[in-house]
């Protein structure tokens, strides 16, 4: 059912944010596809009537009380940071806007 | 060698606890064999002998002023996957996309660990985020199996079960999303348990497929695994799909079993984990496996679950979807690599760079695998319907265990393979987990204990036990009780004493 | 590629089109701490001092639903007439943007919490119309950006961009209207209305401060037009930074007539994000996007399902207090309003403002006067919403009460008010401060009479004649030269007093 082409693919590497090489892009096209071929058997097993499963344990409602917690000082939270400034984090030139 | 690095956990704990030795002792003969070996190994990607020494000689300090032991594990070390956050020590997850990063807390279990007086000596090599079967997607060079230095030692935690095999550390702690503590196990000859989803927290565990992901013990032992689960087990409210129920008695449950007497266990053999594919040693090591339990007493029957044939196919667009997710937050922006910051390229350029240069080849196949998976359009076909087929095994898994205590199977299908030998061959290497992924996808709990070696190639083979949610305690009664009926398995690491 | 639109005649445009309106309201809860983790959930603060691993999006860090913002969430559905879902989950919101840590936002997608209801809406003139809720779901917020260099400071032409992250997973609950149609030329105004009566809904609920001009209440409204006759909703666009309530009114009806020439010249609506520009009241085409969004959605794994008992919800529809147009119909019954008077107080948005000032110890009249009338003024003059003054509901009781006892007059009074409003403290406070006490020592008020009277004998003269209405004139003198600060009514018995007329 799949046939996955180099276009696909590189759509879904401008998704995933993933500056992918041509080569890699061919690469991935073939495996991807061998793998969904291989993969694709899944929609032929469960019928309408089965409810999917999202989670692996059976609970429901699980909530924290509204109490603040300690976090992380503007040191700790930047201490990994690629640049920082005026206890921001500093990041290049944003292009795109806000959803 | 010192002896100190022979013994179990258990035995340690009760020379430190009686004052035969010191826990500082102990740390640093470990400390001493991983400098000795891992560079044959490479089963650590960071030691911290500093901070495994510290906590040591705090434990020796609380001993000699009279207190009691804060837990049965006080003192003993341990190897910790470099997938839990460790605050102030490194945590690469074996990706270039975190070398350096210092996490500024700790994982819930790595806390756990620190409270119970455990010294950690270093961050254990991985496949990147836990995707793989044989830890070479390590960014950091592959850990080597030391039962033979040219083959795998089983992935994705490969480092943790290597450093016990290799007597680099008594205890390890592993996580387990298809079979990344199990699969290590079996072909390394150690005990490894992926407890019941929720069971132990996953706070500060480093995602790969939230759904399914799980960290648990790993050991020499079955009563060793078990002294460590209850350690780290245990409702955590930092984690909203931790249970909040009391763990079983893990320990006495694996006590209970190493008396050797399983009359009124109901033992299912599943009969859809076997046939082609698996190695002639590895059937005819389960099979041994079986009988030794009839002899113990239990009764064994065999059932079915007709859709485990459809765990791998959904396990693939399941885990590879929630990873292409929680991967997202590795942008180049908070934390970790940057590249191309060069003042000519945009953010969304330098995530897009840096997300490119800090990945290796399967997490990238398996973001895109999981892009895709979710895609509008895609959706029903790929990820709706292996969330419809993960029902049909949690069905098979319930229908089982009504008939049955626990199941068992091969842990994996095959013996430990070469280096490089399946790393061109995504699907080859993913049957790894075939027989270990239905416990995930449903969540409960499994454990490998060491059934021998083939007999056609003399490699290390896992028995894989299953139980139901929750009752992680049948696991080490059935896992105890086979492994004192088995007696050692041979044990091989003199030959890699001799090539040092 | 900056195009001035043409626009059509507003009165053309409701001849020739009906306008379909879509308004989705984006409100920041008032919790104590976020929604997935325990980090304050403050307005404010210094840049990344409210943050953890969990809204940092730090590896290894797992969400935990806060309570409290669920129970916000049904409350706040119920008001809305919703149904509440017996069963629903999150899920993730996949895009990359750098104001969000996780690259994902935990939100729920086809099950929300609430859903199908609607909010009898108020017009101005009285009339009442029904806008349906689509659904209200739950969801967090983003960090923010600043963006460094270039000419403007914003996004474009920015040399590089700073990240706070204090804002990220702040609870917000995003209520979705469902197309409102035959509105006709009245669209701008129910908008308006809607975003008003929301506000006001919550506000009464106290689960958010409800400020658009702080962003706690955000408006995207999509607008589409359909020519009169026609069955099918037209393209729509969403425009977005809508950031008061007049705005709301301004960036519908800017749109209206926009789409209007497009039709009309033969063109077609893209369909597009735009953003409103208060200055000029138009709205601007965003950034076209490369791709189609696809935003992956999936359940969270991370997050249990929420199962809200039937119990549970009963017991939350009990806190629900009585909604704001109720109390308004309950308000002009008690005070005997007449419909104006009524008008008057919703349309200044003093309801809750009278009835707080009542509640102080005002007479509603007093209270309704001060509001409606000298405060309201003050607001328009300071450009802000009545309940936006720096001046609360108990102060402005307090200055009634003041004048009640004598102690201040009207013209004090207001110049108390003034300095309230102008941040110099309390009433009390401001009085000391600016010195306005009523004079109210008889023998300094007795020597400005007694000059007074002084000065003009031939009044004093007709007060003792019997003309007592002839006070007046001595009663202002006295007051000049007290500078305002006597009790007039203090001041005309002493000077008939003094003359012995009284």
């Amino acid at each position: 059912m799949s046939n996955i082409s180099r276009d696909e693919v590189a759509h879904l590497a401008k998704l995933a944010r993933m500056a992918v090489t041509p080569e890699e892009l061919d690469t991935f096209a073939g495996q991807l596809d061998q793998i969904l071929d291989a993969v694709a058997e899944v929609g032929e097993v469960a019928g309408d009537d089965i409810p999917p499963t999202s989670h692996a344990v059976p609970l429901t409602n699980v909530f924290r009380t509204d109490e603040v917690r300690p976090g992380l000082s503007q040191d700790a939270a930047l201490a990994g940071a690629p640049a920082a400034e005026e206890g921001r984090f500093r990041v290049p030139r944003i292009l795109g806007e806000q959803q | 060698m010192s002896d100190l690095t022979r013994l179990t956990a258990a035995e340690l704990a009760e020379k430190i606890h009686t004052g035969e030795v010191t826990a500082a002792e102990v740390t640093q003969a470990h400390l001493d064999r991983i400098a000795a070996v891992d560079g044959d190994v490479h089963a650590f990607l960071h030691v911290d002998a500093e901070g495994a020494l510290e906590t040591a000689r705090a434990v020796d300090a609380d001993l000699a002023a009279g207190r009691a032991p804060v837990s049965p594990l006080a003192g003993v070390p341990l190897a910790l996957k470099d997938v839990l956050t460790t605050r102030g020590v490194p945590t690469t997850c074996g990706s270039k996309t975190l070398e350096g990063w210092l996490p500024p807390y700790d994982a819930t279990v790595t806390r756990r660990l620190r409270e119970a007086g455990v010294p950690v000596l270093g961050k254990t090599n991985m496949d990147e985020f836990a995707m793989g079967s044989s830890t070479e997607n390590s960014a950091y060079g592959p850990t080597h199996n030391p039962w033979d230095l040219d083959r795998i030692p089983g992935g994705s935690g490969g480092g943790s079960s290597a450093s016990l095999a290799a007597y680099e550390a008594p205890l390890a702690i592993g996580t387990d999303t298809g079979g990344s503590i199990r699969q290590p196990a079996a072909v390394t000859a150690t005990v490894g348990v992926k407890p019941t989803y929720g069971g132990v927290s996953r706070y500060g565990l480093v995602a790969f497929s939230s759904s399914l992901d799980q960290a648990g013990p790993c050991g020499r032992t079955v009563l060793d695994a078990a002294l460590l689960h209850e350690v780290i087990a245990g409702h955590d409210p930092m984690d909203a799909t931790s249970i909040d129920a009391p763990v079983p008695a893990l320990a006495d449950a694996a006590r209970e079993g190493a008396r050797g007497d399983l009359n009124g266990v109901k033992v299912g053999v599943v009969r859809e984990l076997s046939g082609d594919g698996y190695q002639g040693g590895v059937l005819r090591s389960f099979d041994a496996a079986v009988a030794q339990l009839k002899e113990l007493g239990a009764e064994v029957v065999e059932v079915s679950c007709p859709h485990f044939g459809y765990a791998l196919s959904a396990y693939y667009l399941i885990a590879p979807s929630e990873c292409s997710s929680n991967l997202a937050r590795f942008d180049a922006m908070r934390y970790g690599l940057r590249v191309a910051d060069d003042g000519s390229h945009s953010a969304e350029e330098v995530m897009s760079l840096t997300r490119e240069e800090g990945f290796g080849a399967e997490v990238k196949r398996r973001v895109m695998l999981g892009t895709y998976a979710l895609s509008s359009g895609y959706y029903d076909a790929y990820y709706g319907s292996a969330q419809k087929v993960r029902t049909l095994i949690t069905r098979d898994f319930a229908a089982a265990f009504e008939q049955v205590d626990v199941l068992v199977s091969p842990t994996t299908p095959v013996t430990p393979f070469k280096l490089g030998e399946k790393v061109d061959d995504p699907l080859a290497m993913y049957l790894n987990d075939i027989c270990s992924i239905p416990a995930n996808l449903a969540g409960n709990a499994a454990m490998s204990v060491p059934s021998g070696l083939s007999d056609e190639d003399g490699l290390p083979v896992g028995l894989q036990i299953m139980a139901p949610a929750l009752a992680d305690d049948r696991l080490y009664r059935v896992g105890a009780a086979y492994e004192a009926a088995r007696g050692p398995v041979l044990d091989k690491l003199g030959e890699l004493e001799a090539a040092k | 590629m900056t195009t001035t639109a043409e626009l059509m005649d507003y009165a053309e445009v409701v001849e020739r089109y009906d306008p379909v309106l879509g308004l989705e309201v984006h409100v920041e809860l008032s919790t104590k701490t976020k929604m997935f983790c325990g980090c304050p959930n403050s307005f404010g603060g210094d840049p990344n001092t409210h943050v953890c691993p969990v809204c940092l999006g730090m590896p290894g860090a797992l969400p935990v639903v806060n309570g409290t913002a669920v129970e916000s969430a049904i409350r706040i559905g119920l008001a809305l007439n919703c149904d509440i879902a017996q069963w629903c989950r999150f899920a993730r919101k996949n895009y990359f943007y750098p104001d969000m840590p996780k690259n994902f936002q935990t939100s729920q997608y086809d099950e929300p919490i609430a859903f199908d209801g609607h909010l009898d809406v108020v017009l101005d003139d009285g009339e009442v119309v029904r806008v349906d809720i689509e659904r209200a779901h739950m969801e967090e917020d983003t960090g923010k950006s600043l963006h460094v260099g270039g000419a403007t400071g914003r996004i474009h032409g920015a040399e590089h961009s700073l990240l706070d992250y204090n804002r990220a997973g702040v609870p917000l609950i995003e209520i979705v209207t469902k197309p409102i149609a035959g509105m006709g030329e009245r669209a701008p105004e129910v908008a308006r209305a809607y975003v008003t009566a929301l506000r006001d809904l919550l506000r009464a609920m106290d689960v958010s401060d409800v400020r658009m001009d702080q962003g706690s209440l955000r408006c995207d409204a999509n607008v589409s037009l359909m020519a009169k006759g026609a069955n099918e909703f037209g393209t729509r666009t969403e425009t977005k930074n809508v950031n008061s309530l007049r705005s709301v009114e301004r960036a519908v009806r800017y749109e209206m007539t926009r789409h209007a020439a497009v039709l009309a010249d033969g063109g077609s609506i893209k369909q597009e994000t735009r953003h409103f520009q208060e200055a000029d009241g138009t709205t601007a085409a965003g950034r076209t996007k490369e791709t189609a969004e696809d935003y992956r959605y999936f359940p969270e794994p991370d997050l249990v399902p929420i199962a809200p008992t039937r119990e549970w919800v009963d017991q939350l529809r009990a806190t629900i207090p009585e909604m704001p147009w109720q109390r308004r119909k309950r308000i002009q019954d008690d005070w005997n309003l007449t419909d104006e008077e009524l008008r008057d107080l919703v349309n200044t948005g003093a309801v809750d403002l009278v009835a707080a000032t009542v509640d102080a110890g005002a007479a509603q009249a007093d209270a309704r006067s001060w509001w409606v009338q000298y405060l309201n003024q003050a607001a328009t003059a300071r450009e802000t919403e009545l309940a936006d003054l720096a001046i609360t509901p108990a102060e402005v009781a307090r200055v009634i009460a003041l004048v009640g006892s004598g102690e201040l007059t009207h013209k004090l009074a207001r110049q108390v008010v003034d300095g309230v409003l102008d941040g110099e403290g309390d009433p009390d406070q401001v009085i000391e401060a600016r010195g306005l006490k009523v004079v109210s020592d008889d023998s300094a008020l007795l020597a400005a009479v007694d000059e007074a009277l002084a000065a003009q004998p031939d009044v004093a003269d007709k007060i003792r004649g019997g003309k007592v209405q002839a006070a007046g004139a001595i009663v202002g003198a006295v007051m000049k030269a007290t500078k305002g600060q006597a009790d007039a009514a203090r001041v005309r018995e002493l000077i008939l007093e003094r003359v012995g007329a009284a």
